[in-house]
């Protein structure tokens, strides 16, 4: 599998740093599971957080009893830690944690058009998170957005104007482009769709839809 | 991958490549084995080494975790529990994918994340690195050097790139954030940042 299109610096060093939303952040590990090339270029800006961290002159010191404390605690039970996610043809495991492994107990909710959208219960300001079935050859009502969208490809594969995306390919939209995924014609697609503001559509009908359908 | 830019994504192997040729003239540390440290630590539970890193990383991480706003109560806190989860998640550390720093760092990061917002991190899938082979010490070394050259790399920018570097990427400020308390325009703002990461780039050549 060939992956061509990939995040950016921007969101790779915000997620390498922490300050993603639960939403972007989502969008961001789903990717990065499917992509050898961002994952290699996460490690390093980590790495970049770690030259940081142990750059010298910034020290903290700590309290006189700390390593006491801290050799106190050694002995406790850890955390239990998340169970490893089984191996998924669709989903990714940090999707997983979210909508589980089974497609067919998603809850999908009608958004016209036989596109059908579950929205993801991430927490938090800044983005929401949905995944997105289209139907073979059917467009995602045409809609522009404020702020920034993340679509990347989990099944099928979609065209947009002049590109084409396949699974795990991610397109990152700006509020400047007006764009209109079409799911190629042989196969359904399933997305997963990060938007920071709410979409707005362009026909009237959607966009009257649009608070009831949180999209 | 400071390569990445616009063109997308290059391989931690391009930064591995770009640091293999660094500066000669660079120090070698001389300071205590930190990778071999934890590895005793992972494989013997061995509490004197866990000192040592405790005594080193304990205070930097307090500091990275005051940078992000916390008062000096809390950072000592949460810098406790960052190094009790260092002890715990020990099994967890490769040398060879990550140097001790890096590893706390991801550590520290995760907490702040917890703490502050409350929110779930999503973590990629791991990979399945086959576990039953031993980690080349070749490997171990390039992995320690990177952090260190990129270290020296970053101390080489000028003041105010590698204050915002650090403040736009690993402080917990948005761009937006540095903004409303500089005053700089979010455009200036983010030119700055590229051009601090640019001077990185050539800093790794």
């Amino acid at each position: 599998m060939t992956i061509k299109h990939h995040l950016n610096d921007d969101l790779l060093m915000a997620y390498a740093a922490g300050t993603l939303s639960e939403a972007f952040s989502l969008a961001v590990a789903t990717h990065i599971s499917l992509c050898d090339d961002c994952r290699a270029a996460l490690a390093a800006y980590e790495a970049m957080g770690g030259a940081i961290l142990d750059g010298g002159d910034d020290l903290a010191p700590m309290s006189d009893d700390a390593l006491a404390r801290a050799m106190a605690r050694l002995d406790m039970p850890a955390p239990i830690a998340a169970p490893k996610m089984p191996k998924h043809a669709v989903l990714p495991a940090p999707l997983q944690h979210y909508v589980g492994t089974d497609l067919s107990a998603i809850k999908w909710r009608k958004l016209g058009m036989g596109v059908r959208q579950a929205i993801l219960p991430t927490k938090g300001k800044g983005g929401s998170a949905r995944l997105l079935h289209i139907p073979a050859g059917q467009a995602v009502p045409d809609h522009g957005h404020r702020g920034m969208e993340l679509t990347l490809v989990l099944k099928g594969a979609f065209r947009d104007e002049s590109q084409h995306f396949a699974r795990g390919d991610i397109e990152i939209a700006t509020e400047a482009d007006e764009h209109t995924p079409v799911a190629m014609s042989d196969e359904d697609c399933i997305c997963l769709a990060v938007t920071d503001a709410p979409l707005r559509f362009n026909a009237l009908i959607p966009r009257l839809m649009q608070p009831i359908f949180r999209i | 991958m400071l390569q990445a830019a616009s063109a997308g994504c290059k391989g931690y192997s391009v930064l591995a490549n770009k640091v293999g040729n660094v500066a000669n003239g660079q120090e070698m540390g001389v300071g205590p084995d930190f990778a071999g440290l934890m590895l005793a630590v992972r494989d013997k539970a061995d509490r004197a080494a866990y000192g040592v890193v405790f005594s080193h990383f304990g205070p930097r991480v307090k500091a990275f975790l005051m940078k992000s706003g916390s008062d000096a109560a809390l950072a000592e806190e949460l810098a406790q529990d960052v190094m009790v989860t260092v002890w715990h998640k020990s099994a967890q550390f490769d040398p060879a994918r990550a140097s001790l720093s890096t590893w706390i760092f991801t550590i520290a990061r995760n907490r702040r994340v917890d703490y502050f917002r409350r929110a779930r991190r999503p973590e990629p899938e791991d990979l399945d690195w086959g576990a039953s082979e031993e980690p080349d010490a070749a490997d171990i070394y390039q992995t320690a050097e990177e952090t260190r050259r990129l270290g020296a790399a970053l101390s080489t920018l000028p003041e105010p790139q590698r204050a915002l570097i650090e403040r736009a990427d690993f402080g917990d400020l948005s761009h937006s954030e540095i903004a409303a308390q500089t005053g700089l325009p979010l455009g200036t703002i983010k030119s700055r940042i590229r051009l601090a990461l640019e001077r990185l780039r050539q800093n790794m050549n």
